[in-house]
């Protein structure tokens, strides 16, 4: 860490912060962030900061960029411009991995479990860096090997039975029904022990009564694992009720930031979304 | 006097690596279309030797027509391979294809050693012209090494222009883009992977001729070696790619050269490889390759 | 209750450690009654080796995903390097059986240096480009071996790649020489360490696969972004179970080359990575079980078919392609499927005809 003690910032956050997150390093702090894709520029200038506990919406219409920005959050891209801050360290030149060391979860928009593997598994996966566990013992089987494995399967058990899905454990995940595979891929970035969970439109494919669900669940990971949440979704009934703050996205940039409520009334943002008067 | 030498290897180099670069066009073409590892092609480049010697040596005609006769039955062979051994197995792991491709191999060799036997047979060279001296003697062109050359140069013109200009070339270009998309857009893809097989094999027969005659020996393995130093040659340059199979094979046939003459006899398999691996440490696609990034 | 959880969780890996046990304890009776012609007597210690080479690789293929086409090569490294420590420690280790594990280790340990040296360029390249870079390397060993020499006499070892061949003084013998290999080596393999290194192997790759760094190999195979995005270093993990393959290759490497007198570098070129890579593919990718089988089988064959001379490899080839397309093709398994449908179908009737 402390090759990068020099980078941490303390700058007062912009915006979309809560009460009780302020005065704290951010979680995540993005700035000026943009990506060249040859000669289109697909995200240009996106400026967010994250509280520690914050629950963010990022919306905006098909195409606009949301994926490519989670991308260049966890590194699955590298940015052509600006900087990306992870509990104050600067992730440029990371690879995906070491950033989810960092501290920042993802779930996928097209769903990307370990189909062949079972729920538990795919957890254990997850924990991966939590279990302590030398390769010798994994080689032998000696009994470091066998306490560590006992460890992650209580934990597994425990993250899986938050979510609902104690009876799934020894289903293979590729045959677990949609909403099914979408909660279990949270489980599964929480395992990794995050501060920021990233999430790709995690209602896509869900029934009114799981969407409400989802939202209860959203909420009861923030408050019980203490996170900060951002996700990408195009339910607006769940991103207004459970975001605090939203920022909109058009063409790669960011058009809106504020409130649900000043979202909701934002000119720009109707306008994005419904197209211009004299169009419609 | 050293300049000379140089000369001189520099133009067997390219002599070889035309060889090479014929052999790889049909390795990329394949690779390019049907996404497969044809490790067979090496032993197409064999029945084409061996139709050829069969027609100049058994029947005495004349060497124009053994080299027809070869591209003949190396391109029905080809689609014939396609048809029967690969074609059920489209759209399955590409490793499963691999082993049939494998199979298909020792079977072409097996079946070569079964009508011809194992000894090698003396090929008769298709090449009458005399070799060009110059330099007193220091430097000598053989009518091999023109007429490879040549025939190089002619099938890359003729393989560009194919490519760049027939309905069926583009229809190619379409299906190693996006095999999904050109069948919505009503390419009838098999007809498309067919023809690229009957090219690729012809190709591969001429390759064969023109080996047999630099090299003139022809045994039912003859050509595992220079199947493998071509499928090298096409990711050298980036498989998939026309312009690159050329540039790999030429390169790799000049490195080998060159590291037999001014470095080690006995490493330049070594050196090959390790120059070939160096260069995909460099460059993961290949000298000529896109590097294509996975949607997430 | 624990026992009969243990066997229940680990049913499939008790299975394949029960046939193994099985097939060694047959053999070796059949063997101690002189059942056995002299030819398949001979069969058993290569056949050893190639089931760890196919076990082995399977790791690489089948459970990591990587197409490796340079097994061979580790496997040449293991046997030159057990035959000259088994030639050098002959007068040291006087115990026949502790000379060959001895020897064993040691081409062990250093093919899975040269798996650590290949891997580390090589586990950052995917696809075909990783199998082409595997090739090459394979290539570069064999290519390497082939024009090595070592040699030993009153004046200690001595070592020599090139052309310049080491001058012994008297009394001197070559161990590897160049082209010609390894010739009068002492032939110290037998079946029962055959047996004990498949055990070995079958006990390291199982718990491999059984412990997380088995489950973040499979999820890299299986979704190597998302293995990313929890946290797990892909290249770290292919290289783990590439050079671990690579020891093994190695150990029965140096258990194949002590089971012969003489043995060249030509022995360990690509022919020989493309059979064990069939062993794996026909024996089902990821499938322990069907490696041995088919390792077992597959060597066994062109063997058994000798009788036929010439027609034997045309005949291995022509079953090698139908094979592949009766398990492989679309069209084939929608055909099986359908039989077999019927055919428990005509069960069922039975049954319900039965019942009234």
């Amino acid at each position: 860490m402390n090759e990068y003690s020099k980078k941490i910032v303390k700058v007062p956050t912009i915006n979309l912060l809560r009460e009780q997150d302020m005065n704290k390093l951010p979680v995540l702090d993005v700035r000026n962030l943009g990506i060249d894709f040859g000669g289109l520029t697909a995200v240009d200038n996106f400026n967010i900061t994250i509280g520690p506990t914050e629950i963010s919406g990022l919306i905006g219409p098909n195409g606009a960029g949301k994926t490519t920005i989670f991308n260049l959050l966890t590194s699955v891209y590298q940015p052509t411009r600006g900087s990306i801050l992870i509990n104050g360290v600067d992730t440029k030149g990371m690879t995906t991995a070491k950033v989810n060391k960092l501290g920042i979860a993802r779930t996928f928009q097209n769903i990307r479990l370990f189909g062949d593997m079972t729920a538990i598994d795919n957890v254990k996966v997850g924990m991966h860096n939590q279990i302590k566990c030398p390769f010798v013992s994994s080689l032998l089987h000696i009994p470091p090997y066998y306490k560590a494995e006992k460890a992650a399967n209580e934990k597994a058990m425990e993250l899986l039975d938050f979510m609902g899905l104690t009876e799934v454990a020894d289903q293979k995940a590729g045959s677990l029904p949609y909403g099914v595979q979408r909660r279990l891929e949270i489980v599964r970035a929480l395992a990794t022990n995050p501060s920021i969970l990233l999430l790709d439109e995690p209602a896509a494919g869900m029934n009114p009564s799981e969407t409400t669900e989802l939202m209860h669940q959203i909420r009861r990971i923030r408050d019980t694992f203490h996170i900060a949440i951002f996700l990408i979704e195009h339910d607006m009934n769940l991103v207004m009720n459970v975001c605090e703050a939203i920022a909109v996205v058009n063409y790669g940039r960011i058009i809106a930031k504020g409130t649900p409520e000043e979202i909701r009334q934002n000119p720009a943002v109707i306008e994005a979304y419904l197209g211009r008067k004299e169009d419609a | 006097m050293k300049a000379v030498k140089f000369l001189q290897y520099l133009i067997n180099g390219i002599s070889i690596g035309s060889v090479y670069a014929i052999i790889a066009l049909g390795y990329t073409m394949v690779y390019g279309i049907a996404r497969m590892l044809n490790f067979a092609h090496g032993d197409v480049i064999m029945v084409g030797a061996y139709a050829s010697y069969c027609v100049t040596s058994y029947l005495g005609l004349p060497a124009p027509v053994g080299v027809l006769v070869a591209a003949v039955v190396c391109t029905l062979l080809g689609i014939l391979i396609e048809g029967l051994a690969y074609k059920p197995l489209r759209g399955v792991p590409s490793l499963a294809v691999l082993i049939t491709a494998i199979g298909v191999s020792y079977f072409l060799q097996n079946a070569a050693q079964l009508i011809f036997g194992s000894a090698p047979k003396n090929f008769k060279s298709i090449v009458t012209m005399k070799p060009l001296v110059l330099f007193n003697g220091g430097l000598t062109i053989t009518g091999e090494v023109i007429v490879t050359v040549l025939a190089c140069v002619v099938i890359m013109i003729g393989l560009t222009l194919f490519t760049g200009k027939t309905k069926m070339g583009k229809s190619m270009r379409a299906v190693s883009e996006d095999r999904d998309a050109a069948q919505l857009m009503g390419i009838n893809v098999n007809r498309t992977i067919s023809i690229t097989f009957a090219i690729g094999s012809a190709l591969a027969a001429i390759a064969g001729v023109l080996l047999c005659s630099t090299v003139p020996t022809l045994m039912p393995t003859t050509g595992s070696m220079p199947g493998i130093r071509a499928f090298t040659a096409a990711v050298f340059g980036g498989i998939g790619s026309i312009p690159g199979a050329m540039l790999g094979g030429i390169l790799l046939g000049v490195i080998e050269t060159f590291s037999k003459a001014y470095l080690s006899t006995q490493f330049s398999d070594a050196i090959v490889f390790l120059v070939l691996i160096v260069i995909l440490l460099v460059k993961p696609a290949g000298l000529l390759g896109k590097n294509v990034q996975e949607k997430v | 209750m624990k026992l009969k959880q243990y066997v229940s969780r680990h049913r499939s890996n008790l299975v394949i450690y029960g046939v193994v046990i099985l097939g060694f304890i047959l053999m070796q009776s059949l063997s101690s009654a002189k059942l056995l012609s002299s030819s398949v007597q001979g069969y058993l210690v290569p056949i050893c080796a190639y089931i760890v080479l196919a076990i082995s690789l399977n790791l690489v293929v089948g459970i990591s995903g990587e197409l490796s086409l340079g097994h061979a090569g580790f496997m040449g490294v293991g046997a030159f390097t057990g035959i000259v420590v088994a030639t050098l420690l002959k007068t040291v280790i006087a115990n026949k059986v502790l000379l060959l594990v001895v020897s064993m280790l040691c081409g062990g340990v250093l093919a899975g240096l040269f798996g650590i040296i290949i891997g580390l360029p090589v586990m950052r390249l995917r696809g075909d480009y990783l199998a082409i870079v595997t090739l090459a390397f394979g290539e570069i060993l064999k290519n390497l071996i082939n024009n090595m020499y070592i040699g030993q006499d009153v004046n200690g070892v001595h070592f020599a790649i090139g052309t310049e061949k080491p001058v012994l003084a008297e009394g001197g013998s070559m161990i590897i020489n160049g082209p010609m290999g390894a010739t009068g080596v002492t032939k110290l393999a037998s079946f029962p360490v055959g047996f004990a290194l498949i055990l070995l192997t079958l006990f390291i790759v199982l718990n491999l696969i059984n412990s997380k760094e088995g489950r973040a190999i499979k999820a890299v195979r299986d979704n190597r972004i998302a293995a990313e995005s929890v946290g797990i270093n892909v290249t770290a993990f292919r290289l783990k179970a590439f050079v671990v393959a690579a020891f093994l290759a190695g150990m029965a490497g140096a258990l194949f080359g002590l089971n012969f007198s003489s043995l060249t570098a030509s022995k360990f070129n690509f022919n020989t990575s493309i059979n064990i890579l069939v062993f794996v593919v026909l024996g089902g990718m990821g499938n322990i079980l069907g490696s041995i089988i088919s390792a077992t089988v597959l060597y066994v064959l062109p063997e058994a078919l000798r009788g036929l001379a010439d027609f034997r490899m045309i005949l291995y080839a022509i079953v090698l392609i139908l094979v592949m397309l009766f398990t492989w093709s679309p069209k084939v398994k929608e055909l099986r499927s359908v039989v077999s449908a019927k055919v428990s179908g005509l069960f069922h009737k039975k049954e319900v005809g039965a019942d009234e």
